[in-house]
């Protein structure tokens, strides 16, 4: 990705019982999409095993719903509680 | 700087846990230039407006929706005042209901659940158009089902106009009458200061101090504010404003985001985000919870006043730091029948109709979603909405009354509108309060606060 490039960062976030495969599952259905990886962080909360991702949307092949349907479905097969948003609604919330 | 993963999770967890939502994004359209003598031609013209724009609405809430996850709950149109269309109609009530028909259409067409604006200002008189509106309010809202009706009848420049507000109480008992439980009322508001950008039914029209498009969003979280005041029991009643304050002003930032993005999206003026409270029937979604949370053992009882004067106050402190455009009615919403810890109030005892109206002098926005017995007289009905209006115009603030005078129930009755629209006591009312006060007609002077020139 060029430097001047523009970026639309989306942040994907994951709760659920630990298991093998996670990153691995969603890893790939970003890949399917054309959809870059930019971060990730993984952290224990309250009992959970939770995970944010942040990607980079700009150049995917599929549209925000259909991303959302990709992700519904693996969270579906892992028991898992994913959700998808742009990160323009955390900065404006979170940042002064 | 990215967001950190705490960062993200509080939002995340608003949504998934809290009910944090954007209640309602509401476009202003301005019908004047769809004026018509003809009454075809100017169906026609606003038939074509509300349906294109209003289809325009759903689909990029629809798309912002899913682009930043939160929900957006209702879209809806508010138009220009119907009596202001009405006037150079003829002036019978067939007129009138025909215009509320033309825009129950539209709405429908275009997918949007609730238009506004089927209304009409007469804080100081009324023209002949006007008393054609009001007369018709009873068959054009019971005929329609989208269509929400509002009338304000006092403002703090102008006084009350006593003549309306006798009038209203026999047009609310007989739009009662015309329709089931006597729902029809839940679509009717009357206000005292009015304001003109407010994106809450039933009172949202399109001022004629608008432009032609306006999108105004009315953002909501009691959940969010009372999970906040739970995670805090201790703390004392500044730090707790301080608490509250903050979450507001991120509740608040994402409706302005959102609502600046939709707007430009639209290609239509950004206009407001009101930062009401505006609890739903689903449990912990209830201002009344939260002033419970503060520390109230019941909403009613002595305390709750102030707790709620203390919440509405901080909730505006986090809003405005939050959005340079906040408006509309910006208050809290204590609606009876649509707030559960309302509605267990009135079972208790613990809230009256006497508390309530205390309670709307700190908050906005009234007296909202209350039922009273079908038999209630129709001047004690107006002797109701005109306390309301003093409050109102004598505070400087908007007051409203939504009452609904339930045919056939009687006091201790619970009565199910079902849906958004939750179910209400049957509250205790005077059998006859203020006849001759109410029959002198007239108006009553703007109070010496308006002299401020």
């Amino acid at each position: 990705m060029t430097k001047n490039k523009t970026s639309q960062i989306c942040i994907m976030t994951v709760t659920g019982i630990d298991k093998v495969g996670i990153v691995a599952k969603l890893a790939t259905v970003m890949a399917k999409a054309n959809i870059n990886i930019v971060d990730i962080n993984q952290k224990i909360m309250e009992d959970y095993f939770v995970m944010t991702m942040a990607v980079d949307i700009v150049d995917a092949t599929v549209d925000m719903e259909n991303i959302k349907k990709r992700l519904d479905k693996a969270a579906e097969e892992m028991s898992l509680k994913i959700t998808f948003q742009d990160e323009n609604i955390f900065k404006a919330m979170h940042r002064i | 700087m990215r967001v950190s993963v705490e960062e993200v999770f509080e939002t995340v967890n608003m949504t998934l846990d809290h009910h944090f939502d954007i209640r309602t994004v509401t476009l202003g359209i301005n019908l004047k230039d769809c004026i018509d003598r003809n009454f075809d031609k100017f169906s026609r013209r606003l038939q074509m407006r509300i349906v294109e724009k209003g289809r325009l609405l759903n689909k990029h809430a629809h798309l912002i929706e899913q682009k930043y996850g939160i929900p957006i709950i209702n879209r809806r149109i508010a138009v220009t005042p119907a009596s202001l269309l009405l006037e150079p109609l003829p002036r019978t009530a067939t007129t009138a209901v025909k215009v509320a028909k033309s825009l129950d259409t539209a709405a429908k067409k275009a997918g949007i659940d609730f238009i506004g604006g089927f209304g009409a200002m007469v804080q100081k008189g009324m023209t002949a158009s006007d008393e054609n509106l009001i007369d018709a309010i009873p068959q054009a809202l019971s005929r329609t089902d989208r269509v929400c009706g509002f009338l304000n009848l006092a403002s703090t420049v102008a006084g009350i106009n006593m003549n309306a507000v006798a009038k209203c109480g026999h047009i609310l008992r007989e739009l009662a009458k015309r329709s089931k439980n006597g729902i029809g009322c839940a679509k009717m508001a009357v206000f005292a200061n009015v304001p003109e950008d407010n994106p809450f039914m039933a009172g949202a029209h399109h001022g004629i101090g608008e432009p032609d498009f306006s999108l105004n969003i009315g953002i909501s979280g009691p959940g969010v504010v009372r999970n906040v005041v739970l995670q805090n029991p201790d703390c004392d009643l500044t730090q707790l404003s301080e608490v509250i304050k903050r979450t507001v002003f991120k509740i608040t930032r994402a409706g302005e985001l959102i609502g600046r993005e939709m707007a430009k999206l639209m290609n239509v003026d950004f206009g407001i985000v009101d930062i009401s409270l505006a609890p739903t029937t689903s449990a912990g979604d209830s201002v009344a919870e939260i002033v419970e949370a503060m520390g109230v053992k019941q909403m009613g009882l002595p305390g709750s006043t102030a707790a709620l004067a203390m919440l509405v106050d901080a909730v505006k402190k986090g809003g405005a730091m939050a959005s340079g455009n906040v408006g509309g009615l910006s208050g809290t919403f204590i609606p009876v029948s649509e707030d559960s810890g309302m509605i267990r109030a009135v079972k208790a005892g613990t809230l009256s109709l006497e508390k309530l109206e205390a309670l709307t002098s700190v908050c906005s926005v009234g007296l909202d979603m209350f039922a009273v017995p079908g038999d209630t007289p129709a001047e004690v009905i107006s002797s109701i909405i005109v306390d309301e209006l003093a409050i109102g115009v004598i505070n400087n603030k908007t007051t409203s009354v939504r009452v609904i005078p339930v045919p056939g129930k009687k006091y201790g009755d619970i009565v199910h509108f079902g849906g958004l629209l939750g179910s209400a006591p049957i509250m205790k009312v005077a059998k006859t309060a203020s006849p001759k006060f109410i029959a002198r007609r007239g108006r009553i002077p703007s109070p010496i606060q308006a002299l401020r020139n």
